[in-house]
């Protein structure tokens, strides 16, 4: 005889089946089931989602560029029907919204870096704007070089 | 926890249960901010620390407890560091200490100002790792079980099913902390209702020292909330309407620009509330809607040692009050705080008793006396909790079992629940007029000073409100998560413990520490050199006798602060 | 501003009711007062059925955790005037927890998951207190301290989808508390709490939807925490492949020195 306390257990054992009893001790907890569209529900979890998709705008690029690739391999007359058919106003409107969604993914990913690295110099946290700031730097540096480069005359 | 922890290192086969009221980590012991003190520094001294400690209790601690605690404190303060507490440090990575009020030298280990936070957590943390040690949350201590002369466990309420039910131990530690709430203006929690007082001297245990409640000179308005004494030990300045630092008015020594030990702000917290009292009488204090205030100034710090030494005292301005103290006067007032009385007990934290110990606020051993020094009650919790976690297990190493009787009483509590409370209708008093009215007769009758006729019309109220309580009414009538019976249950030990504090406060005719009588305001060493004993008879009554205070090293003297004091302790 | 405002509060009495409904109620609008303040007038005044937990009342034991107008917040830091221009202020228990009664959620998991990652502090060796404190500088301490902030007030569950969708995920509080021991240069335990946590309802649960952090009332960043402990154990797996048995050694000691005593 070591403790007193009524477990499960010893109802069972016991061999009760009182009903009222089992109801009065054990309260019934209410678990509320997550809808499929928890997503839905809040902003924040909206732009989550978002942000996690905006990875298929990175593959709709990458197939973009196989596809011209293929179409490059395949000579010149390929090659113009694949531009005309990126000049089509469907595929321009994609490939705007893929744009946006790869904007907003960079942008994301650069601000979030920090968090999962934090460095510090003479012993204190550097702040994490400073951390993201570089990548931003180098971003807009290569863009602008890689514009000049396809903006200069021959 | 404490205690927990060290009967399970006495003997692993030992069950051991912990029952709370909360989860672990919601006991108040996590609000504390400032700082446990314990010897660090080589030019401090064991001697120097017990002698701030029993002139600050103003010679109503026992000398023998106190030698024994200044000893512990730093090496239970060290077993936290081993457990994992993060203690601030020194550039090299040796515990920091900082000065406190009414210590001579800087010994104080703190967490920035969470000290009792971090203190909490570590320990819970700990606990977890020792498998005998089986917790009870959220089960609420109804009644001690008493038999043959010994206790021999408790009766619980399961908070979430309702199910009453006994658990018999061998021996019972109770650490259940003060009881603030019986009064209106209190840092403390809402689960302070001195729950573990009120059942030890329901069980025959004698509560002893209740009359000394320590008010913290500096507690926001309206919520009551602390701001920890670290704040004046880093500098800060007491100012009146003024802005004069009045402190200089009442025998604390002379301003200076830096914090002088046991000098103006950091002199003890009774003198200091009662200096406020007195600046209030003489009109210099600044009326706001929630009662006089004067103002803690610490903007002379600056915003980096306040955000380094004081960051929890700026977030608790800037979200209660709506004031950031880098740039603004924080409004501050006397508000009660601990309790130096409690349960009865030895030095090695037993209760007389057979099977009963207490540790911690709930306990008086007495090492706070007639006021507590900052600093000194999270160590206490330490020491004493491991003194009569290893005296309890000692003891239950060979008791019998509980036999059929013990039971019985169980049957008995479990029916007297119902009864009274769960299956009772048609009370006709409410908890929380009860509970509004106790504590508003408390204050009066037993505030920062106190007199026979306040003291003797509080008597009254109180016996009046008892009365009343047995007509108390509940809406909640059900089993599962019942707070409103939990609620009446807490008023009812409030309203015990309220009673043994006034009555302590009536006999005591003298002036002592935090007991301030304005119709005896001399210190009386001849007659009064003793503690409080309140045992409640079985028909409700209230019996004081007297037991002298154990001295060993320290004959009574003046209690000096301010310039002279530091003279005083070199003569030791 | 107005001096009433209402109030809608979830109410649940098992076995009585099937699922939680609301009631109002409506209380006076007092700038000091906290939405707490008002839940406490209810009870004491008008119904004292009101069930829900509060203690301390100044944000650091972590018992007053509740959903405000849809957001995980301490009632007791959270000001009722901050509401004054809804129309209602609706109160409902910490969402994804099983709920006991009206306010109050069923912790018991929360505390095994707690358990789970060995929060204490893991040594090899013991030695004796004589030996004095382990050195610790401040910018060791720096490391971990914010993550040692944590009140386990569980906002930080009722915020993270992945808790709600899973009900094994261990969770933000026990992941950031495990990364505050890991850090610790006194700690040697590492390895042990990797084993645990390296799991699918450990770290890899985790998506980094950041809703954590954002809900903290203490600023503990467990989201940074997992993360970083992500990267600790991806590297940790990548050495594994590389030295597998130079790898015996905690990552915790090739990280810096282990604790040297005074």
């Amino acid at each position: 005889m070591t403790d007193q306390i009524m477990t499960d257990q010893t109802l069972i054992n016991q061999g009760t089946t009182d009903q009222a009893a089992r109801a009065e001790f054990h309260p019934r907890w209410y678990r509320k089931r997550l809808s499929t569209w928890w997503w839905l529900g809040e902003w924040h979890y909206l732009t989550f989602i978002l942000r996690e998709l905006s990875s298929l705008s990175v593959a709709w690029f990458v197939v973009l560029t196989l596809f011209q690739l293929r179409a490059l391999s395949h000579g010149l007359a390929a090659y113009l029907r694949f531009t005309d058919r990126l000049e089509s106003p469907v595929m321009i409107t994609l490939n705007a919204i893929a744009f946006c969604f790869v904007m907003f993914h960079t942008i994301t990913w650069f601000n979030l870096a920090p968090r999962a690295m934090p460095v510090r110099m003479g012993g204190k946290r550097v702040p994490e704007f400073l951390v993201a700031a570089p990548n931003y730097v180098l971003w807009i540096a290569v863009s602008a070089f890689v514009a000049w480069l396809l903006l200069r005359t021959p | 926890m404490r205690a927990a922890i060290a009967a399970a290192e006495v003997n692993p086969k030992l069950s051991i249960a912990v029952v709370s009221k909360v989860y672990p980590m919601r006991s108040h012991t996590v609000s504390a901010e400032g700082g446990a003190a314990g010897v660090a520094k080589p030019d401090d001294s064991l001697d120097e620390h017990a002698y701030d400690t029993i002139s600050g209790g103003d010679w109503m601690c026992d000398q023998d407890a106190v030698e024994a605690f200044v000893k512990e404190a730093p090496l239970e303060l060290l077993q936290l560091e081993r457990w994992g507490c993060p203690w601030n440090r020194e550039p090299d990575g040796h515990i920091a200490v900082r000065a406190f009020g009414g210590m001579t030298n800087r010994r104080t280990w703190f967490a920035a100002d969470k000290t009792g936070f971090h203190m909490l957590h570590t320990l819970f943390q700990t606990t977890l790792r020792y498998q005998p040690i089986t917790r009870y949350d959220e089960y609420f201590v109804t009644r001690l079980l008493v038999d043959d002369g010994r206790v021999q466990g408790v009766v619980a309420i399961e908070i979430m099913s309702g199910k009453i039910q006994a658990i018999t131990a061998k021996a019972v530690i109770l650490c259940t902390g003060g009881c603030g709430r019986v009064f209106p203006f209190t840092t403390n929690a809402n689960i302070k209702n001195g729950d573990g007082m009120a059942l030890a001297q329901r069980a025959g245990a004698p509560l002893k020292d209740m009359e000394y409640l320590q008010y913290h000179p500096t507690g926001l308005p309206f919520t009551g909330i602390l701001i920890t004494e670290a704040a004046r030990a880093e500098g800060g300045y007491m100012l009146n309407k003024d802005g004069y630092r009045y402190l200089q008015d009442y025998d604390l020594g002379t301003p200076q620009a830096k914090p002088v030990l046991r000098s103006m702000e950091l002199g003890p917290r009774d003198r200091l509330s009662q200096a406020f009292v007195k600046e209030d009488q003489k009109g210099r204090t600044i009326p706001t809607e929630y009662g006089s205030v004067v103002h803690l100034d610490l903007r002379h710090l600056g915003e980096k040692v306040i955000n380094a030494k004081l960051p929890f005292v700026r977030e608790l301005c800037m979200k209660y009050e709506n004031i950031d103290p880098v740039k603004e006067l924080i409004p501050v007032r006397p508000v009660v705080h601990y309790m130096m009385g409690g349960v009865s007990t030895d030095i090695h934290g037993a209760t007389p008793i057979a099977g009963l110990y207490a540790a911690g606020e709930v306990a008086c051993v007495s090492i706070n006396g007639a006021n507590r020094l900052g600093s000194n009650s999270l160590p206490e919790c330490l020491v004493f909790g491991a003194r009569a976690g290893r005296a309890a297990a000692e003891f239950a190493i060979g008791q019998k079992e509980p036999n059929g009787s013990v039971l019985a009483q169980a049957t008995d509590e479990l029916l007297r629940l119902e009864k009274q409370y769960l299956f009772k209708t048609g009370g006709r008093e409410r908890i929380a007029t009860l509970r509004e009215e106790m504590q508003k007769t408390v204050e009066a009758g037993a505030g920062i000073y106190r007199h026979e006729s306040s003291l003797k019309q509080a008597i009254q109220t109180l016996g009046e409100l008892q009365e009343r309580f047995k007509n108390v009414g509940l809406d909640d009538h059900g089993r599962t998560f019942n707070t409103e019976l939990v609620s009446a249950l807490e008023l009812g030990f409030m309203l015990d413990v309220a009673q043994s504090i006034v009555e302590c406060a009536l006999h005591r005719t003298e002036s002592r520490g935090a007991h301030q009588r304005t119709d005896f305001p001399a210190r009386d060493d001849l007659k009064f050199l003793a503690h409080s004993l309140v045992r409640r008879n079985p028909d409700g009554s209230l019996k004081v006798k007297y037991l002298p205070v154990t001295i060993t090293r320290w004959p009574p003297g003046e209690r000096k602060y301010g310039a002279g004091s530091h003279a005083a302790v070199a003569e030791k | 501003m107005a001096d009433k405002i209402v109030l809608e509060i979830a109410r649940y009495t098992p076995d009585r009711d099937q699922e939680p409904s609301f009631q109002s109620f409506e209380v006076p609008l007092r700038k000091e007062w906290v939405v707490l303040d008002a839940l406490n007038y209810i009870k004491d005044k008008v119904d004292g059925t009101l069930t829900y937990r509060w203690s301390c009342r100044m944000g650091i034991c972590g018992s007053c955790g509740m959903m405000v107008n849809g957001e995980p917040k301490l009632t007791c830091a959270t000001f009722l005037s901050s509401y004054a221009k809804n129309a209602t202020v609706r109160v409902e228990p910490l969402r994804y927890f099983p709920v006991i009664r009206d306010l109050v959620t069923a912790l018991s998991d929360f505390l095994v998951k707690l358990q789970k990652v060995k929060p204490w502090l893991i040594r090899r060796d013991q030695p004796p207190l004589s030996a004095g404190e382990f050195l610790q500088t401040p910018q060791q301490l720096d490391l971990y301290k914010q993550f040692s902030m944590c009140i386990n007030c569980t906002l930080c569950y009722s915020a993270c989808p992945v808790v709600g969708l899973d009900e094994e995920f261990v969770g933000p509080a026990a992941l950031a508390l495990a990364q505050r021991y890991n850090l610790d240069n006194r700690d040697q335990g590492a390895a042990e709490r990797l084993v645990t946590l390296a799991h699918p309802d450990g770290i890899w649960g985790c998506t980094f939807v950041g809703e954590c952090t954002r809900v903290c009332p203490k600023h503990v960043d467990p989201a940074g925490a997992i993360q970083q402990y992500k990267l600790t154990a991806a590297l940790d797996w990548v050495k594994s492949f590389i030295l597998p048995r130079g790898h015996e050694d905690t990552p915790q000691e090739s990280a810096h020195d282990g604790p040297n005593y005074d």
